[in-house]
């Protein structure tokens, strides 16, 4: 770390202030030493993220709401106590962070980019979020996402969509594409996440990002805004594996409000000092590697394979026979889920409600027929005909049953490995309106995601590489439920031997601007 | 396996969405060619194979029946687009 000493004299510190450098380019644990030695104050830190944003975020859209009163009044608590320096500091205090607009915060709208949902402002804040906000960090604001978070590009956000920091003419992935655009892009050190089909991980690999979906039941889902139910996961999205683990070792644990929460104690993650991996048994599935598959996507991954190798792993083939099912099993559970979970967005609690002069069930139809977008409509609608009579044994319970044996896919595959490597994505982030029209082609995007979804495992994303674009390309670890533990180290450990997380998209940085 | 027009006007209702005329024609196309691709799972035997509606082993937790603080009738209200006398106001419900 660049930081110069500490100066008393409050002359000059301001003089350290204008000479500071670029705060933004800190890692987590980098920054909470800063903190802590106050060699900058959290206001300090908050407000060289604000400016970044300000700066960056008219081209990338990463956010959809901004919370800078809120951050520079936690800020200035977080400063006061740091000051006080007489009492145990919460772990994360004066941290700024960004949060996806499905996550609520209390008193903060909350759309999950849907125009059904443009002037909720909820009441109370998500656990997962809770439990950060109680540890100290600084909400700088809502990132964008899909609507209600079914997309895989941020295109079906009602707010417009969010650009790739590495290339704006491609998309940044999604659903949490506005999170992984804003930790790419500087405009926050960490941001969360949702991933339900892979919303974390996905973006993570287009933007080059570390990401991880934990074990479903590890987080709190209470102030999640439910998309899919029995799929639904929230998790964390930042630079690298270490400053990961040490968010989500923040937001993970036991919640009451959440009756599919799990309770198991929620071990200190320790990372290693080393890159040495000896005995770690690493499978490599057959079905992961498919023709059509973009060629440099399978070389880097393939190569972070034998790089892990090196460092003292052993590669184990091995085979997910029922891989290929996945996506047909996901596009039913989940939109047969939403569709329930979204009959509550009705004009009648929340929202804007349409048609009121022509009675109640009018009211119904206008406002949802014209406040939803049209991939919510459409996995509304698939849903409701897959619960429908008459269908709802055909495929609501025959993607049930298929669901089984790709869980238990994985549970034969967990007794001879520690952990699975596999591609993200089948390609690197492709460009706007590239699949528009085809929505059967946008969910093809997702078939390496959503096994890890269905079986309820946890996966953690992060950059292995560079496509001749230099778009990056993103490997997922997957690991045997509540084992998020195991995929921080091995990711930490590549991290330690590797340098792609370090590589950052060529955009303007505040050293550039101070010149 | 094709989806009507007629069928696709029977869903949106049953979802209580209106849809307009281009897009029913549309998503009677798109959703057509989804269940197609969905029906490949119809090649698998899961004649003895249990549904899993959730992975994990759900069970009812249960706690002490003691009152806990819950939202305030204004919070539960104050997001409504018609409210009247602390209650949620709707369009008529009978006679329509």
């Amino acid at each position: 770390m660049r930081l110069q000493q500490r100066k008393t004299n409050s002359k000059s510190r301001r003089f350290l202030v204008n000479r500071m450098p670029d705060l933004t380019q800190l890692t987590i644990s980098e920054a909470l030493t800063g903190l802590r030695s106050r060699d900058f104050s959290s206001q300090e830190l908050t407000a060289a993220y604000i400016q970044r944003i300000e700066e960056l975020d008219p081209k990338i859209h990463a956010f959809i709401t901004l919370t800078p009163e809120l951050a520079f009044e936690k800020a200035g608590i977080a400063d006061q106590m740091l000051a006080a320096e007489d009492r145990e500091l919460p772990p994360l205090l004066g941290l700024p962070i960004a949060v996806k607009d499905v996550l609520c915060l209390a008193n903060v709208r909350c759309t999950c980019g849907s125009k059904i949902l443009e002037n909720f402002i909820p009441p109370y804040t998500a656990s997962s979020v809770s439990r950060l906000l109680d540890a100290g960090v600084v909400p700088l604001g809502k990132t964008n996402t899909d609507e209600f978070a079914m997309g895989s590009s941020t295109e079906n956000s009602a707010y417009g969509p969010t650009r790739n920091p590495w290339n704006f003419e491609h998309v940044p992935g999604g659903s949490s594409g506005g999170s992984a655009a804003a930790v790419a892009g500087g405009m926050a050190p960490a941001a969360l996440g949702t991933d339900t089909g892979g919303s974390v991980r996905q973006p993570c690999a287009f933007c080059g990002t570390t990401g991880i979906k934990p074990t479903y039941g590890r987080v709190s889902r209470y102030g999640l805004i439910a998309y899919g139910s029995s799929l639904d996961t929230a998790g964390v999205i930042a630079r690298n594996a270490a400053d990961t683990a040490l968010l989500f070792q923040h937001m993970a644990g036991f919640d009451p409000l959440d009756a599919t929460s799990v309770n198991t104690p929620v071990p200190t993650y320790q990372l290693p000092d080393s890159p040495d991996l000896h005995g770690l048994r690493i499978g490599v599935p057959d079905e992961y590697f498919l023709q059509g598959i973009q060629p440099e996507v399978e070389s880097f991954v393939k190569a972070a394979v034998t790089q892990l190798e090196s460092q003292g792993a052993v590669p184990v083939p091995i085979s997910l026979p029922y891989t290929e099912y996945a996506l047909p099993v996901y596009y039913i559970i989940a939109p047969a889920e939403a569709s329930a979970n979204l009959a509550r967005y009705d004009g009648v609690r929340f929202g804007p409600r349409l048609g009121t002069e022509e009675g109640l069930q009018e009211m119904f139809k206008q406002t949802r027929g014209q406040l939803f977008g049209s991939e919510v409509k459409r996995r509304i609608m698939l849903g409701t005909y897959a619960l429908s009579a008459g269908y709802y044994e055909a495929f609501y319970g025959k993607a049930q049953k298929v669901r089984t044996l790709i869980k238990e896919d994985f549970i034969r595959a967990f007794e001879d490995v520690d952990v699975i490597a596999a591609p993200v994505a089948p390609t690197t982030a492709f460009k706007f309106g590239q699949h528009s029209d085809d929505p059967l082609a946008m969910y093809l995007e997702d078939i390496f995601t959503l096994p890890a979804n269905l079986a309820g495992i946890p996966g953690l994303a992060f950059p292995v590489g560079y496509d001749k674009n230099g778009l990056p390309i993103g490997m997922q670890l997957m690991a045997p439920p509540f084992k998020e533990d195991l995929l921080f180290r091995v990711g930490h450990a590549y991290q330690l031997a590797t340098e792609w997380h370090n590589k950052k998209p060529s955009l303007p940085t505040m050293d550039n601007q101070l010149k | 396996m094709r989806l009507s027009y007629e069928e696709v006007e029977h869903i949106a209702e049953l979802a209580r969405l209106n849809l307009t005329e281009d897009e029913k024609r549309k998503f009677a196309e798109q959703l057509s060619d989804i269940l197609d691709y969905a029906s490949r799972l119809d090649s698998l035997d899961t004649s003895h194979i249990p549904p899993t509606a959730s992975v994990l082993d759900i069970y009812l937790r249960l706690r002490e029946d003691e009152s806990q603080p819950g939202l305030s009738r204004d919070q539960v209200l104050e997001n409504a687009p018609a409210t009247k006398e602390n209650q949620f106001k709707v369009p008529p419900v009978f006679g329509e």
